[in-house]
């Protein structure tokens, strides 16, 4: 089955929707519960990232029987080195976003931690896509 | 002692006082009430046994089973055993021996509050937060309304939950050692715990993890509460004092909100009421809450002192429990008391096996059957008018197409759904008609001045 959102960039009380929603469906599906954690934190620091850096974007969510794959894609400033933004505690979010308690550069980290498979792609100045898979 | 029944419920639907409105439903955290034939129907796996059901029924069609008290008779020691919260309904003039007395002038031979002694619970809880590390916060499984909360809805969590148990337990063994070791036996013991709310009567029946209840009978609050104000009088009434001698300032709060969180942890939180408590689960199991050591969630208002079978106002009651725990001592003042010697029997009857979940909102033990009904769910919705009236008998549109789904319910049950078919002609008026008896009733809509729903309410 196939979920879609978008999201506003700039707008903190939005990030957070698509990760409950998604999460109430991968319960209802019976998915492991450590499973089902893991895919959510990493789906909410996802939209997090639109809401802190970009203008706007949308994600697209497939689930099947053993996997759920997550396709987030924005307009915004893309990533000029991923390598560094991997980096525990590595962040370029502005002191206002930092102030509303985000932007501890643990965003990205926290991603590969909870995904089977991210894979980014970014166009710096143009967009970011990050493809994230999770095994139940 | 009576046996346990593995999954009791408290709450039922009285068939005859029913008016079959909707403020149960849509009042239910847990989407576990249903209206079919004009009735409300409480499915059983997904009840809580919170009560704001009966709380918002303005018919009072949903009711509590309770135990005869007549039932006491037949045993020689006759214990009454009743959270603190019960001394807080009664108006300031009367006295905590003025109480004391009408209780045994009932038929009670022994009077245990069951917060005493609270601190080894205290330690109890404090010892097993210890034990285990790993799962932070520790969530407190004092109200048994949040522990089936979290089993069923909130699986994820259920390794979070203290592996410790109640009040009423402690209050229970602690009452039975004292009298065994003046030389009654066990048979001769009768154990009345008098409850302040639907919740722990559920408890007590089914204990988790046990085969047997330790108490013998329930006694539901309000019924006692009234047979008290008709047996008390404020003339002098004889020294009970001896009775509470155990009683804490720490377990006359207890019960109160914050009662326990005050002591846990350097960072601890206290929520009550349970649509609060969901919406603060749903953070926390997204781990988008800051690092805290203990929960105390409660399923009602002011916690006990909201209880659903008190019949004082939540706030008074609250109230006198506070300025009552002033004159108790702490119960760190206890610590060479002689009461200590208990400490060895009595702790580790308080500890409790890890409590498993029990999720019941699985659409289909088969995953793929699962997701094939969870997309069928997404394209019903789309033909859903997104009202949530609940004019169909679900609370919600998400939740009829959820009992769509699993053959609980059909299109034709959606009013707006069905106006539309009977314009389209692709149903018949009195079929139409039919499909509406089905879920409110027969006579539901014939002419009537005296049909009842909350009129009125809020002048």
């Amino acid at each position: 089955m196939e979920l879609n959102f978008s999201i506003e960039g700039g707008d903190f009380t939005q990030a957070g929707q698509a990760s409950s929603r998604v999460k109430a469906v991968l319960k209802q599906l019976g998915v492991n519960t450590k499973c089902i954690k893991s895919i959510v934190i990493a789906l909410y620091e996802a939209e997090v990232n639109v809401v802190a850096h970009a203008y706007k974007g949308w994600i697209n969510i497939q689930i099947d029987k053993d996997k759920i794959r997550i396709v987030i894609t924005d307009e915004g400033p893309g990533i000029p080195d991923i390598g560094k933004a991997m980096e525990e505690g590595f962040s370029t979010a502005s002191k206002k976003v930092r102030e509303m308690g985000f932007g501890a550069g643990m965003g990205l980290p926290n991603m590969k931690k909870n995904t089977d498979e991210l894979n980014i792609e970014t166009v710096v100045g143009e967009s970011t896509t990050v493809t994230m898979v999770n095994y139940f | 002692m009576t046996t346990a029944v593995p999954t009791y419920h408290a709450l039922k639907v009285d068939a005859q006082k029913c008016i079959g409105c909707t403020h149960c439903m849509t009042s239910c955290p847990t989407e576990a009430i249903r209206i079919r034939n004009g009735l409300a129907v409480i499915e059983q796996k997904r009840c809580v046994d919170c009560g704001r059901c009966m709380r918002k029924c303005p018919a009072k069609a949903i009711f509590v089973e309770q135990d005869d008290l007549d039932k006491i008779k037949s045993f020689k020691y006759r214990v009454v055993l009743f959270p603190s919260v019960m001394i807080g309904q009664f108006p300031e003039n009367y006295s905590e021996d003025q109480i004391y007395a009408a209780l045994l002038k009932i038929g009670f031979t022994h009077v245990y509050e069951v917060e005493q002694p609270i601190g080894f619970l205290k330690e109890s809880i404090r010892e097993s937060c210890k034990k285990d590390k790993d799962h932070r916060p520790h969530i407190s499984t004092f109200c048994p309304s949040i522990v089936r909360l979290i089993r069923i809805r909130y699986p994820s969590l259920a390794e979070n939950l203290i592996h410790c148990k109640a009040p009423h337990d402690l209050g229970a063994h602690f009452a039975l050692e004292q009298l065994m070791a003046q030389g009654a036996n066990r048979d001769e013991i009768g154990l009345f715990y008098v409850t302040p709310c639907i919740a722990k009567m559920s408890a007590v029946k089914s204990p988790l993890g046990e085969k047997e209840s330790i108490v013998n009978g329930i006694i539901n609050m309000n019924e006692l509460y009234n047979k008290v104000r008709k047996n008390i009088s404020t003339k002098e009434a004889p020294d009970t004092s001896d009775q509470r001698a155990t009683l804490t300032r720490d377990g006359i709060l207890w019960s109160l909100t914050r009662g326990e969180a005050r002591h846990f942890g350097e960072r601890s939180m206290a929520i009550d009421g349970i649509h609060n408590v969901v919406k603060f689960l749903e953070r926390l199991e997204n781990e988008e809450v800051p690092d805290i050591d203990f929960l105390e969630l409660r399923a009602c208002d002011q916690s006990c002192a909201g209880g659903n079978l008190l019949s004082g106002n939540r706030f008074l009651t609250s109230e006198r429990l506070e300025r009552r725990a002033k004159r108790y001592q702490p119960a760190i003042k206890f610590k060479n008391h002689p009461i200590q010697e208990m400490a060895a029997t009595l702790k580790p009857k308080l500890a409790l096996d890890a409590i498993k979940p029990n999720p019941v909102f699985i659409l289909d033990q088969d995953r793929e059957k699962a997701l094939e009904k969870m997309s069928k769910m997404q394209r019903i919705i789309c033909f859903l008018p997104g009202i949530d009236c609940g004019a169909c008998g679900a609370p919600n549109c998400q939740a009829l197409a959820e009992d769509m789904v699993n053959q609980k319910a059909k299109m034709s049950d959606c009013v707006f759904l069905q106006q539309t078919w009977q314009e389209e002609n692709k149903i018949s008026t009195s079929k139409a008609l039919k499909n509406m008896e089905k879920k409110w009733g027969k006579d539901r809509f014939k002419a009537d001045c005296n049909k009842r729903g909350r009129r009125n309410e809020g002048f």
